[in-house]
């Protein structure tokens, strides 16, 4: 299994990373060596065989739907980058102002 | 001094809750810079120790927490650029409970970034050293918590494990260390790394010293709901237990002393005992496998919050899509950027049922062979890695070799099962062996029983590494 630089760009930008045309190559050639290994699960017939969701037995519990208190907002501000007015604030969505 | 020991010391009055810790401090001081096993250290630890109920169980015991666990009042990196600076605002509930009952938490100790390695090597603040000769890593993820209990600088401390991350480190630095079952320790307050698999445990210097944190830790917990509330199991003797000895454990490429010790291990137990059983686990060499997709792809969900919007600090951008991925591309490092590729690529469209689809169902055989294996025997005897601690640097490029070293501990993770690091012996360049016990969910209390039998008759555990 080799993956091209293109197949390794378009995983950086779902995942959101900006990686470097050195780091886009190292990434392409060990992503490849690992999904060789990995491609060894494929070997297995699985047929019949349930997913496992989870090693916790049981359905997951369920609690009242009630309101509780929250951490005091100031405390969740304290380690934004860049708030205001109570807020955490970020550049603009979908780009620059135009002029 | 063992913790049981120190314990009562301190109720009777023999030793003060303050000077403890000020002694904890002073070996900080004196051994870390050559270690690096700690990231943060609360120099006013002594001061609080000094405040402390002398009624409580843990009364004034001074302890260390892997700097992926959230302590109020002290920083929280997670070993990683992304979290520089970050202050968390609440305290994860097993550091809680064991605050509650009395225990100070002196700081926070090193770790491979995000918990995503096996020798610290991938810590963003720089690599721990192996006490017990500093050339070599201390294993990881929890490599910082290994090193500080194996050079005595704290007599217990708080690891988490994922695949293998504190029974590894355990192993690498000759001390002992409880993986607990799936569930049985909360882990709110743990920054989430591959969410089915992450459990928060115990290292320490033998089973003895583990077992009153580990019970004070366990327990149902509103804030996590994957904990479970369970009954208290009491140890049982060794005399009868059925011991299965996997063959798929003792395989070519592993370390022929390694495979010596804990063949002398099991014969110990044999003779404290123990039936020893041969079994069969078939589908270990699928682990591997299995595990380098769901982690990644957990880990792809689970890190996507890092995002320079919400915590310190962030990278400029015009844009929200730029500061994103300026952030989040300068501030991870190689290792946990590669695992989100990995992970984001099995979740991508197209991929989804060949990667993590058939690793889901490849999980269920795993969980299936401990099942079978646990009809016939009760606990579970077999090396934690093929080898002993390796050389700083000498997995360099290659991070296959590097996943290769967790091939004997990621099956328990993925069953959800407990497992229980003991030290075995040494090898010909005097570095430590470790063996671990697993067992049926919720087994803790056999494992320790057995680990406590096996330590009473030897004296592996009371080793110390020389200083300089």
């Amino acid at each position: 299994m080799s993956l091209t630089i293109k197949e390794v760009e378009h995983i950086a930008k779902l995942a959101h990373l900006e990686l470097s045309a050195e780091e886009k190559t190292r990434y392409r050639e060990q992503l490849s060596d690992i999904l060789d290994h990995i491609a060894k699960l494929s070997e297995l017939d699985t047929s019949g065989i349930s997913p496992m969701a989870s090693a916790v037995e049981g359905a997951s519990p369920l609690r009242a739907d009630e309101a509780r208190t929250s951490l005091p907002r100031e405390k969740l501000l304290q380690n934004a980058p860049d708030a205001e007015k109570g807020q955490f604030k970020v550049p603009s969505v979908f780009g620059e102002k135009r002029k | 001094m063992s913790i049981p020991t120190l314990l009562k010391e301190l109720q009777d009055g023999k030793t003060s809750s303050r000077a403890l810790t000020e002694t904890c401090l002073a070996r900080v001081e004196a051994l870390d810079s050559s270690l690096h096993a700690f990231l943060h250290v609360d120099k006013f630890a002594p001061e609080r120790a000094s405040q402390v109920d002398a009624s409580l169980p843990l009364r004034a015991l001074p302890i260390a927490v892997k700097d992926i666990l959230m302590v109020e009042g002290m920083p929280a990196t997670c070993g990683s650029k992304i979290l520089e600076g970050f202050m968390p605002p609440f305290t994860a509930t097993a550091v809680k409970k064991l605050q509650d009952a009395g225990a100070i938490v002196i700081g926070k100790t090193n770790t491979d970034e995000f918990a995503m390695g096996s020798s610290t090597e991938n810590s963003a603040y720089g690599v721990t050293h192996n006490p017990w000769n500093l050339d070599r890593v201390p294993g990881g993820s929890s490599g910082g918590s290994a090193a500080a209990v194996a050079a005595g600088m704290i007599p217990a401390a708080l690891g988490t494990d994922t695949g293998g991350s504190i029974r590894q480190p355990a192993s690498f630095c000759g001390i002992s260390g409880i993986k607990p079952t799936y569930g049985r320790v909360s882990r709110y307050g743990l920054a989430a790394y591959g969410s089915s698999l992450d459990s928060v445990g115990v290292l320490a210097r033998s089973v003895a010293d583990l077992v009153p944190l580990f019970e004070i830790m366990s327990g149902k917990d509103p804030l996590d709901a994957t904990s479970v509330e369970t009954e208290y199991i009491p140890p049982r003797q060794i005399r009868g237990t059925r011991i299965g000895i996997p063959a798929e454990y003792f395989i070519k490429g592993i370390q022929a002393e390694v495979a010596r010790a804990v063949q002398e291990a099991i014969e110990t137990l044999k003779k404290l005992g123990a039936e020893i059983i041969p079994i069969n686990l078939p589908h270990t060499e699928y682990a591997l496998p299995v595990y380098y997709i769901l982690a990644p792809a957990e880990a792809s969900a689970n890190l996507a919050r890092y995002d320079g919007i919400r915590y310190t600090p962030r990278e400029d951008g015009k844009t929200l899509q730029e500061v994103y991925r300026q952030t989040r591309g300068k501030r991870f490092g190689e290792e946990v950027k590669r695992r989100i590729m990995l992970g984001t690529y099995a979740l991508s469209a197209g991929y989804y049922d060949a990667y993590y689809g058939q690793a889901q169902k490849v999980r269920t055989l795993i969980r299936q062979d401990f099942d079978e294996a646990f009809k016939k025997v009760d606990a579970i005897a077999a090396p934690i890695a093929p080898t002993t601690a390796f050389e700083i640097g000498s997995h360099g490029d290659d991070p296959l070799a590097m996943y290769l070293e967790d091939i004997f501990t990621l099956p328990a993770n993925l069953a959800g099962i407990p497992g229980l690091a003991l030290p075995v012996g040494f090898d010909g360049d005097k570095m430590p062996i470790g063996m671990q016990l697993m067992g049926a969910p919720f087994s803790e209390a056999l494992l320790f029983g057995i680990g406590n039998a096996y330590q009473k008759a030897t004296d592996w555990h009371e080793m110390k590494p020389k200083e300089k």
